[in-house]
């Protein structure tokens, strides 16, 4: 074979193998998707918005962890977002030079990817075992300290994004620079700022394992955060790996509005972005 | 702070104060350095707020962990005995499950990824790298708990009966590597978790290699083609060798991930803490399925104590992990301007 022959070989098998991961990738996709709709979709009905999570053997839904659900994220969200921002405002504003910033840049980067359930042990080792009992607060806590670095990147990477142009343009008809920050960089990365909390948002939605040891569960309707609350996540997980069959259906049903929520609030997150971007 | 508000204000000061110096100016001056400070300092308080959170996580586990550090010292990592009734722990068997089914994932994701890239940065047509590269965005969206549930319920049933019983008729009979596909094939176990973790982490390091990879500059590239190299040649030997601290960054990432991922593994690993063969196929335990497990039920004594310990080995663990991996990207970024 000649080295030109054996060459192009080479390069065919390598694309083809690259197209193979391509398709390999999107293969695991669409069969998740296609099992979370198949057997999601059958157990859809009104009971599951409209009752609670029942013992094993009887009929129910999901509305106690549904509103559960839709608490913890909300408040954590409402807590997370501010601190993120102001954050995330102070490195890309202020944060040019200093030990103080590109710290809190290195440690911001380690907590967005640090191991969740380490941050439920964190969370039950400062609160849980304050109050003595598990609580909504705590697994509002626990979201909002997985919120808060998600925010600050965002919210810097955003802000950088502004040309200088435009703060100098502030500047010079003599603004001071927290005008300039709230009325001139922030509105004008507002879209970039609004998808990152969105992101935020949805990764929260689904996570299990810190709400595990902080709002733990509860299987009757509560909406005192000082009290074990439900949520979405948790009952999955303790429906799933039960040996009943209504049980797992309801799981079913409950990954299924879980994977909808989240894919829904990513797309109207890029949708957000691109919209910002066209302005 | 409301940063939406409608407020097109920005303070100007009008030419009448300008040329005339009033006395108003220096005490408007004076309050603007308030204002900005008082926003300087909030903001930066909440920067150290980030800061600090990192340092009260390391101490709050080192100081709830205590009981079980004092009484077992460093032998904790590799005494394989984790007894709750007789009060006697050892954390061998979760750390070698995380150990294990992270290489097993990233055995499988980092090849998958980097055709995955290839593809999206060299090979597909225009007008299907935005619908693709999105897909696979959101494949690193869906919630770990789906992926645990579906590998529970979907992927190891058919897995067991269909994959292990070959992957046991063939791999199993080559001496050495074959100890490590032998036994039943229950479908739960190491390697489906391994599998499950690999699927979980794909687009997250694809999605980094996609970046890295474009990068590049056009400039080499169009050189090399002009050179006369194949498509493969150019990114094995102009794009590869370019981006690679940033690829290895991509790849600590998604072991970052895989190392510290709780619901996947702790649907489909088994949950066993007796492990005495070196197969895949057995049934074991990870540092985060052993805490998601355990610790609702686990007495608050020494039994919590050596379970947060497990977790503050875990942490460390990724920390040292996603430090390397920051570093290499900050590097590969530096070297951008330098380079072109």
């Amino acid at each position: 074979m000649t080295l030109h022959a054996r060459r192009k070989l080479v390069n065919q098998i390598a694309l083809a193998l690259s197209l193979g991961a391509m398709v390999f990738g999107l293969f695991w996709l669409l069969w998740i998707l296609f099992e979370v709709v198949r057997l999601g979709f059958g157990g859809l009905s009104l009971d599951l918005f409209t009752k609670m999570t029942p013992p094993p053997g009887s009929e129910g839904g999901l509305l106690n962890a549904i509103v559960g659900s839709l608490i913890l994220v909300g408040m954590a969200s409402l807590v997370g977002t501010p601190i993120g921002i102001l954050a995330g405002i102070y490195l890309a504003e202020y944060g040019q030079r200093g030990w103080l910033a590109s710290a809190t840049r290195f440690i911001n980067d380690i907590l967005l990817s640090a191991p969740s359930i380490v941050i439920g042990l964190f969370v039950y080792a400062v609160v849980v075992t304050r109050m003595k009992s598990f609580s909504g607060i705590a697994g509002i806590i626990a979201l909002a300290l997985i919120v808060i670095p998600v925010v600050v990147r965002t919210t810097e990477n955003m802000l950088a994004l502004v040309p200088n142009t435009l703060r100098e343009a502030a500047f010079a008809l003599g603004a001071q620079k927290w005008k300039v920050i709230c009325y001139i960089t922030a509105r004008a990365a507002r879209a970039g700022i609004v998808t990152g909390v969105l992101l935020a948002v949805a990764r929260i939605a689904g996570e299990t394992a810190p709400l595990l040891f902080t709002a733990l569960s509860n299987q009757f309707w509560s909406l005192d955060v000082s009290e074990p609350m439900a949520n979405l996540p948790v009952t999955i997980f303790k429906f799933a790996m039960s040996p009943f069959n209504d049980w797992q259906q309801i799981a079913w049903a409950g990954v299924f509005l879980i994977t909808v929520g989240v894919l829904l609030i990513n797309v109207l997150a890029r949708l957000i972005f691109k919209e910002g971007f066209k302005q | 702070m409301d940063i939406t508000v409608a407020h097109p204000v920005v303070a100007v000061p009008t030419s009448d104060s300008i040329t005339k110096q009033s006395p108003g100016l220096s005490a408007r001056r004076k309050n603007s350095g308030l204002g900005d400070a008082l926003f300087f300092n909030i903001t930066r308080a909440f920067a150290v707020f980030t800061l600090l959170t990192l340092v009260g996580i390391i101490i709050s586990l080192l100081i709830s962990s205590w009981p079980s550090l004092q009484r077992f010292g460093i032998s904790f990592l590799w005494h394989a005995e984790w007894n709750p009734p007789a009060q006697h722990f050892g954390a061998l068997i979760p750390i070698y499950g995380t150990l294990v089914t992270s290489i097993i994932a990233l055995a499988i994701a980092v090849p998958v990824s980097f055709g995955i890239a290839l593809f999206l940065t060299e090979l597909s047509p225009r007008w299907l790298r935005r619908p693709l590269g999105t897909a696979i965005e959101l494949l690193a969206a869906i919630p770990s708990i789906v992926y645990g549930m579906w590998g529970l319920l979907v992927f190891a049933p058919f897995f067991g009966q269909y994959v292990q019983p070959v992957l046991a008729a063939t791999l199993g009979n080559i001496p050495l590597v074959g100890t490590l596909f032998r036994g039943p094939s229950l479908g739960i176990g190491l390697l489906s978790a391994g599998i499950i973790l690999a699927i979980m982490i794909i687009p997250f390091i694809a999605a980094v290699m996609r970046d890295v990879f474009s990068v590049t500059p056009s400039l080499l590239k169009e050189s090399a083609y002009a050179l006369g190299a194949t498509t493969w040649e150019v990114t094995r030997k102009v794009v590869l060798p370019y981006t690679k601290v940033g690829v290895i960054g991509g790849v600590m990432l998604g072991l970052g991930r895989a190392l510290g991922e709780t619901m996947a593994v702790t649907f489909v690993i088994g949950n066993t803490n007796f492990l005495n063969n070196a197969s895949l196929f057995s049934p074991g335990n990870s540092i985060t399925s052993a805490l998601a497990n355990e610790f609702q039920e686990a007495d608050p004594g020494l039994h919590s104590a050596a379970l947060i310990e497990l977790g503050l080995i875990l942490f460390l663990i990724t920390f040292l992990v996603l430090a390397a991996s920051k570093w290499l990207l900050l590097r590969l970024s530096r070297g951008e301007g330098s380079r072109t």
